[in-house]
């Protein structure tokens, strides 16, 4: 099974250790991701502020080079590249005037794009494709004991609750239940984490990460496991930040994905888990032995 | 002497046909519908810093008060999560709303001076722009050197935590066919915008 794979920015930058831990577990479950040629911006939320016409036009460059590719879907990892990728077929869809655009072009770059080629989240392919039975089959270390607060944030579920709840999404919670964590129950779990504020507002964009650390905290949560590169730089990030404005709240945030790769018996580095803040070694030891 | 500001709107601040213009934008239409209920600014989890609340943007919107959408802190306030659009009973998407009064306010230059959010999505554009990705941390640079550079020197420590950790990137990514995304966008510039108006008309007509 092959899937195209469109990385975007962040999981090249401050987000790599998404990319990092994504690709061996696809590849220990059988299933190749190949990286989309010359992929270039989704033309995510700022791009979106400027000039939204243009932002689908970036988008839609990318899908079609994913339809050129040939593989029959796409894997969008990054929540914003996920809604952007979404959006763009929406309006490809609902509005003639934004069609005529984006085909317009497209033919100025010489490519096409019919409409197809699914945009696929990889919790999705992972619980609803590939399937936790085969998931389980994997596990060598099953993350007994590991308290963990499933945050999926905004963009994967909204405004387009494509394969999931969007009050209560629980795609995440299923897959590492699989992997044997224990989830928390976690009520703030699609609330906004401040996005791209929290570099340019600290006072508002920080408090909304804040809450969100402290109620993982209050719930009793060893771990947060995350969908988006944002989200996770954001919880991870700005510890000394939220410490001097309100108290301490330290608790490390990961992708779901190295969680899982730590279950299949990767090592921390190859997962990338010391990019991270605030480590997770010290929680991990008494919860694998 | 203290600065007085009045508190009442009148219709002389209006700009017309402003409200009317916004709603024949593609998924701004329907704001014509907005019972003022003001779910979008409960559920809103910035809505506690905003100068207007999303409701009353919605409705100085609707009724061409331009000047004072454009100028709110409101607009650049929302962090796009969603929920006011998925939460709103008449489905008025309004965080695209906000995506079209942020393009209005960045294009006619009128936002809140040293605010630091619309430099980030100039900066943001620009950048994509001329290399076709974004590199975070020189993106975040930027936009530091050009509103406070003072804040800049209050990140080095994030900045220095980054590059031990490997997150950092010296230099620009860039994707190699950037001939081919620039000729694609050149194309949204040379399109006028009459041209897109007359189409969207007969757009609604139709459905």
């Amino acid at each position: 099974m092959k899937y195209s794979y469109f990385p975007g920015c962040s999981l090249k930058g401050t987000g790599r250790a998404y990319e990092e831990s994504l690709l061996p577990v696809f590849q220990a479950l059988g299933v190749e991701l190949e990286e989309l040629d010359d992929w270039n911006c989704c033309g995510a939320t700022a791009y979106m502020a400027v000039d939204e016409v243009k932002a689908c036009v970036m988008a839609s460059r990318n899908l079609a080079i994913a339809e050129k590719a040939g593989h029959p879907e796409l894997i969008a990892p990054c929540s914003a590249c996920y809604l952007v990728l979404n959006k763009t077929k929406h309006y490809l869809q609902e509005s003639p005037a934004v069609q005529k655009v984006i085909q317009a072009a497209l033919k100025e770059g010489k490519l096409t794009y019919s409409g197809n080629v699914p945009v696929r989240h990889p919790l999705d392919v992972l619980v609803n494709n590939i399937g936790l039975a085969e998931i389980k089959k994997r596990v060598k270390h099953p993350l007994k004991g590991l308290k963990v607060a499933p945050y999926y944030g905004c963009q994967m579920v909204r405004p387009y609750a494509t394969f999931d709840d969007q009050y209560n999404p629980t795609t995440m919670d299923r897959l590492l239940e699989a992997l044997g964590c224990t989830m928390v129950n976690y009520p703030l779990k699609t609330r906004c984490c401040g996005g791209s504020l929290t570099g340019t507002l600290p006072e508002p964009g920080l408090l909304c990460s804040y809450i969100l650390l402290k109620e993982a905290i209050k719930r009793g949560a060893d771990v947060i496991a995350t969908v988006c590169p944002l989200c996770q730089f954001n919880l991870d990030g700005y510890h000394d930040k939220i410490e001097a404005k309100w108290e301490s709240v330290r608790i490390p945030t990961v992708f779901f994905s190295q969680l899982m790769g730590l279950a299949f018996g990767l090592s921390e580095k190859e997962l990338g888990l010391h990019r991270g803040f605030i480590p997770m070694k010290p929680l991990l030891a008494p919860a694998v032995a | 002497m203290a600065e007085l500001t009045r508190t009442i709107k009148y219709e002389a601040d209006r700009v017309k046909g402003f409200g009317r213009e916004l709603m024949s934008v593609p998924g701004c239409e329907d704001l014509q519908s907005c019972i003022q209920c003001g779910t979008c600014s409960g559920v809103c989890p910035l809505s506690i810093y905003m100068d207007y609340s999303p409701r009353q943007v919605m409705a100085l919107t609707r009724s061409d008060f331009k000047n004072e959408v454009l100028r709110s802190h409101t607009i650049w306030l929302c962090a796009s999560c969603y929920a006011c659009t998925v939460e709103c009973p008449r489905q008025i998407r309004i965080t695209d709303i906000m995506y079209e009064l942020k393009q209005r306010a960045i294009h006619e230059g009128i936002y809140v001076k040293n605010f630091p959010i619309p430099v980030l999505a100039k900066e943001f554009y620009t950048m994509s722009r001329k290399y076709g990705r974004i590199t975070e941390n020189i993106l975040a640079a930027f936009m530091f050197l050009k509103t406070d550079w003072l804040a800049a020197i209050g990140m080095w420590k994030l900045g220095l935590g980054l590059f031990r950790r490997g997150r950092f990137s010296l230099w620009f990514h860039a994707i190699k066919r950037k001939d081919e995304l620039n000729r694609m966008l050149a194309t949204v510039d040379n399109l006028s915008i009459d041209e897109l108006k007359d189409e969207r008309k007969k757009a609604s007509k139709a459905t």
